[in-house]
């Protein structure tokens, strides 16, 4: 179905699932317990969530299968911003041509600086690409301002020359972006028992819009075309000889992760119509490494949970302070709860990063494909657990009967 | 006028003469075997063929074109495919995948962006590629990584990639080496089975002579950069230049 395999496809839909049902799942704690800051279930984050994802299907695609490691993605991502901002300024507050403009500039960018930067590899494309996007921010901080906002940024005005919709609401607001009316920031309450559900407009655009990516990001892996980007990766002296021209190969997979760092910048104006130079500074490039390789470079889901991991770990842990800790701790004896405080707190608020390293660190080291090969390890440990069972003593057992749903 | 027709080439590293006045035609749908001791040339021979690299002074000509200037890529594409004397193959990727890889770089040239298609709905493709593991019985291998397959086996799987696309010239840089004698002799076997079935000439570098004489119509003997003499392989057996330069060393 969808031409997928039946593994690809079932890996598929649970992605489906997961995102449709997020606002369930990631609100697993009642709103008025002690564990609800721990919820991620509010429009804000998984927007992120979903965004970020995007962003890093698309990294992925570069990094993963030709292994040409780009610190400058953040570069494209900020450039789609400022398109869709742009957009939304001239033409219409409709998030759709946003979001395609968006694409388009950053193809375009992507195109520039990985026609340049490509003529390098290991080390030297990596300083490229770092260099070119480097610059991007600064020209986007200084010399750029009059299109970019500068060091305040790109922001909606109430007197924008808005072609198709007005420059200010009837109450004199700045309008709100919209999907053909449907606007971005509306939600709905569910309430069950003590739970608290969000169902936010934005988050459901952008989740579809997520899908979509991953769904063409399959399809890419298993094509003739991601066979070859695999084969960059593996030997391109081999790849030349046989035939195949490797530079349009990686210029080709290039713009296409820009693009979709360009549609993750675009979804981000379409939730929020704003965008700073910020967003292109090295250490956001920096970010979408660390959640392909957390998640696991190359593979299909890996991305994604990276992606979701580190933004749950911003949101989350940097919001517990040293209040909170006390108060969880406050149960243990005298003396060692303020012990426990001391330990916990530079891990936690602001010490997030430090937590974030050291979960790098160890899955680097441990784990070297990323959370999805800690997944499979732990389902080869389940099945050995299960085989001996089956297929030991065939004397006793002549006719093994199969296990259910095998 | 022979298919591949080298004239004149030099080629110097630094100071060292690898190649000096090289003359060669390889006639067309014939086995030219090139043998010779180590450091004799043979390889930077080749790597001047197929655009690895550019000889200081000379022309390579193949089908009346001229190869020097153009890209790797270019050469194989005019139907030049070549097997390395230290394996080059995809290491990361199955069996199968590397020979898929060679037949879609016949079929869609040096570039296509093809990136919706399942790879597996290449029914032509797939078929071409099984065939090949079958003639090199290797079918059985075809889902495992070709890093992890015996030396014998990775140039073995070379080979096929090169078959598969149905040169017009093959360059073979010591196809045997590192094979077991029954593999050396299936190879033979594949080599003759091929020249004599398909349009195809190969240029065959080899130190196993038992390889030389059972392929090869012509040889050609390489020492310090520069060809001794070309003959058949009857008179090359007996040829005293060739003792005293190559056999004479190794006896
Ligand atoms: N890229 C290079 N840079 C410098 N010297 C080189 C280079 N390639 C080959 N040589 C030198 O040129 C000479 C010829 O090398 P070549 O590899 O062509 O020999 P060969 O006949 O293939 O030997 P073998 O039988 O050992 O493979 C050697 O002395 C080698 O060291
Ligand atoms: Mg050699």
């Amino acid at each position: 179905m969808f031409g997928l395999d039946r593994k690809d496809l079932t890996l598929f839909l649970v992605v489906v699932a997961l995102a449709l049902f997020a606002p369930f799942l990631l609100n697993p704690f009642p709103s008025d317990s002690g564990l609800a800051q721990f919820n991620a279930g509010y429009p804000d984050l998984m927007q992120r969530f979903v965004i970020f994802g995007i962003f890093a299907i698309g990294f992925n695609i570069l990094f993963g299968l030709t292994g040409y490691l780009s610190f400058g993605h953040a570069a494209f991502l900020g450039v789609g911003s400022y398109a869709g901002v742009w957009m939304m300024k001239l033409l219409t507050m409709n998030v759709i041509p946003a979001i395609i403009i968006s694409v388009i500039f950053a193809g375009l960018l992507s195109a520039l600086i990985g026609w340049i930067s490509l003529r390098r590899s290991g080390i030297y494309f990596s300083i490229l690409t770092l260099a070119f996007a480097q610059m991007c921010y600064a020209l986007a901080y200084s010399v750029l301002t009059p299109i970019t906002g500068g060091e305040t940024g790109l922001q909606l005005n109430l007197d924008d020359p808005r072609i198709i919709g007005a420059s200010q609401t009837a109450e004199g607001n700045i309008p709100v972006p919209h999907l053909f009316g449907l606007e971005m920031n509306q939600t709905w309450q569910l309430g069950m028992g003590g739970w608290e559900f969000t169902f936010s407009a934005g988050y459901y655009l952008a989740a579809v819009v997520m899908l979509v990516s991953f769904y063409l990001a399959i399809r890419l892996f298993r094509s003739p075309f991601g066979m070859m980007l695999r084969a960059v990766k593996s030997n391109q002296q081999r790849m030349n000889y046989t035939g195949l021209n490797s530079r349009p190969y990686t210029l080709a997979a290039f713009v296409i992760s820009g693009m979709y760092a360009g549609l993750a910048g675009g979804l981000m104006v379409a939730m929020d119509p704003l965008a700073g130079a910020e967003r292109m500074i090295w250490t956001a490039s920096g970010e979408v490494v660390l959640m392909t390789i957390l998640g696991g470079a190359g593979t299909l889901i890996g991305p994604v949970l990276g992606a979701g991991l580190i933004k749950y770990l911003e949101n989350i842990l940097s919001k517990i302070n040293k209040g909170v800790l006390e108060q969880w701790f406050a149960v243990m004896p005298d003396g060692i709860d303020t012990f426990l405080v001391t330990i916990v707190y530079p891990f936690i608020g602001k010490g997030w990063h430090l937590t974030l390293g050291i979960i790098f660190m160890l899955v680097v080291i441990f784990l070297p494909g990323g959370l999805v090969e800690g997944a499979q390890r732990i389902g080869k440990l389940f099945r050995r657990t299960r085989k001996p069972a089956a297929t030991d003593d065939p004397e006793h057992h002549p006719k093994p009967q199969p296990h259910v749903g095998e | 006028m022979g298919i591949l027709e080298v004239k004149d080439v030099n080629k110097n590293f630094g100071g060292l003469k690898a190649l000096s006045d090289v003359n060669l035609s390889v006639r067309e749908n014939s086995v030219h075997a090139i043998i010779g001791p180590n450091g004799a040339g043979k390889s930077t021979l080749l790597n001047c063929l197929v655009g690895k690299l550019i000889p200081d002074t000379g022309s390579v000509m193949f089908d009346g074109q001229s190869v020097l200037g153009r890209k790797p890529h270019e050469i194989n594409q005019m139907g030049i495919s070549r097997v390395f004397q230290t394996p080059e193959i995809f290491g990361d990727l199955t069996v199968f995948e590397n020979v898929m890889i060679p037949c879609f770089a016949s079929r869609d040239g040096a570039f296509r962006m093809h990136a919706y298609e399942h790879t597996r709905h290449e029914t032509d493709i797939v078929s071409m590629a099984e065939q090949m593991l079958a003639d090199v019985k290797m079918l059985e291998k075809r889902d495992i990584h070709a890093a992890s397959l015996s030396r014998g086996d990775k140039r073995r799987l070379e080979m096929a990639m090169c078959l598969v696309q149905r040169p017009r010239l093959l360059l073979l840089d010591e196809p045997t080496a590192g094979m077991s004698r029954a593999d050396t002799n299936n190879t033979i076997e594949l080599l003759r089975e091929i020249r004599d079935k398909r349009d195809i000439t190969m240029a065959i570098i080899e130190h196993d002579m038992h390889v030389v004489f059972s392929l090869a119509e012509r040889i050609t003997v390489l020492a310090q950069g520069t060809p001794l003499v070309e003959d058949t392989p009857e008179n090359i057996k007996g040829h005293p230049k060739v003792q005293e330069a190559y056999l004479g060393e190794a006896a």
